[in-house]
């Protein structure tokens, strides 16, 4: 009976806020990373010289630095040149372009199995390089970087749990809190260990749905 | 059917990969109407040269002019301008994988023509139906058979009104039953007066419809003349030998 008083109603109510605060953190920075990754990839394979090496800087510092470094300067370093975010806005910040550079390598791959026929016969019929991106390659490459960019998402919501470092506290930031005050480390994070794995299991699920609302004769997912 | 306005005329074109010239000096020029055949073996620029027409590949050297006036190729505009006159079909169809057929006609009207959607459907429609595939327009492209796509791809091209249509080599990619649909709706386009440049090894078809073959080797125009001469009495041993070997393989047509 005594671990069931492990479950009073602060501490559900503690998990409840921390599970919270980590959707209102995977959930943008997943969109933002997304797009990020769509507009990099793009570039590295359709941009110009200059773009590219600047995409190219961009993923290798963004994958290069541990995230943890990356949102320590995010947070404690801009206000050496003036500039205060709230640890929710570094977070978010520093979610995103990491997410961002890792989806572009994703997006990147996806692009290339894009046929140069389909990107010819747009050419051929008059359309400029933004439209063929947008109207011709981008719809094929998407379907194609979905298992990828979904693996990068699944990721996200793990490495979400970073932010309490830069004192954003979110599920797994109230669980230190929560197994600090009871000492019972075991069990706090065994629940927040299966709070991610629900979270991880129904954002596969959903894309998973997405992948298959999706799916076109020739782009089959055999799965 | 032929008048004398040169629709295009192209001058001393030429293309090198790294040290090889795949196109040296091509010079053709072409009235409306007219259908001008490339032949020559494989690897003997036919491709490239097509592609340069219309700058898919980017010539190295080289003039061209639609209606008189010269294209030029560092304006980008110009050249997009230019390519939606200048219809291309490829050997391999090229149709987007991810459109219907219908969608796949009707894309670049809207996209590229600014034409709005319901304008853009009926003519789709019309020219899906002129290539007997109106009731294939729901189907994507992995559900359509070889002949099937590469009438959708001509049905693509002319839904653009384009002045001159560039073949590759169109039913070299097709099973021996498929190719005459193909041939058949090629024949349909040209009696419509479409102006033409086609490579192909379909060397019945060619000669009984070109008004002139353009024999291509190693990138250079050896011989350019009627049918009958280049395939008969050419002034080339090179082509008296390629045209017998081919003759003798796709059938004699006169």
């Amino acid at each position: 009976m005594e671990e069931l008083f492990f479950l009073q109603p602060e501490v559900v109510s503690a998990l409840v806020k921390g599970f919270c605060v980590s959707v209102k953190l995977i959930v943008p920075s997943a969109i933002f990373g997304f797009i990020i990754g769509i507009i990099v990839g793009a570039l590295m394979i359709y941009g110009n010289a200059f773009t590219k090496k600047i995409v190219d800087g961009y993923v290798l510092i963004f994958r290069g630095f541990p995230l943890v470094v990356q949102l320590f300067i995010w947070y404690f370093g801009l206000p050496y040149i003036g500039i205060y975010l709230s640890p929710f806005v570094a977070a978010v910040l520093g979610f995103s372009l990491c997410s961002g550079a890792y989806q572009s390598e994703y997006v990147r791959g996806a692009f290339l199995s894009v046929k140069t026929g389909q990107t010819m016969a747009a050419q051929a019929l008059g359309f400029s390089k933004i439209k063929m991106v947008f109207f011709i390659t981008l719809p094929q490459a998407f379907r194609r970087a979905l298992p990828g960019c979904g693996n990068e998402i699944i990721y996200l919501i793990k490495y979400s749990s970073l932010a309490y470092m830069i004192t954003c506290i979110e599920l797994t930031g109230e669980g230190k809190i929560i197994a600090s005050d009871s000492f019972r480390y075991t069990e706090t994070f065994m629940v927040i260990g299966a709070i991610y794995l629900l979270m991880t299991s129904v954002t596969a699920w959903l894309l998973h749905r997405l992948e298959y609302r999706l799916q076109l004769p020739g782009f089959e997912q055999y799965s | 059917m032929a008048d004398k306005t040169p629709i295009l005329r192209i001058e001393n074109m030429t293309k090198r990969y790294g040290d090889k010239e795949v196109l040296k000096d091509a010079s053709l020029s072409i009235n409306k109407g007219e259908l001008k055949v490339l032949i020559g073996p494989s690897g003997g620029g036919k491709s490239t040269f097509l592609q340069c027409i219309n700058f898919l590949v980017k010539p190295d050297r080289g003039r061209l002019w639609l209606d008189g006036r010269e294209i030029i190729r560092a304006r980008k505009k110009e050249i997009y301008g230019y390519r939606q006159k200048v219809g291309m079909i490829f050997q391999d169809f090229n149709l987007f994988d991810h459109l219907t057929a219908l969608r796949n006609v009707r894309i670049a009207l809207v996209r590229v023509k600014g034409m709005n959607k319901d304008e853009a459907q009926d003519r789709a429609i019309r020219e899906l139906d002129r290539v007997g595939l109106k009731s294939y327009m729901h189907q994507y492209p992995a559900e359509l058979s070889g002949g099937q796509k590469q009438r959708v791809s001509i049905a693509r091209a002319l839904a653009m009104d384009p002045e001159i249509m560039l073949l590759d080599e169109p039913t070299s990619a097709l099973d021996p039953e498929l190719i005459s649909e193909v041939l058949d709706v090629i024949r349909d386009v040209r009696s419509d007066g479409m102006t033409m440049i086609m490579s192909t090894h379909q060397i019945g078809f060619a000669s009984e419809m070109a008004d002139e073959f353009v024999f291509l080797e190693d990138g250079f125009i050896v011989e350019t003349g009627p049918p009958e001469k280049i395939l008969y009495k050419a002034q080339y041993a090179r082509t008296r030998e390629f045209c017998s070997k081919i003759t003798e393989l796709y059938g004699n047509s006169f």
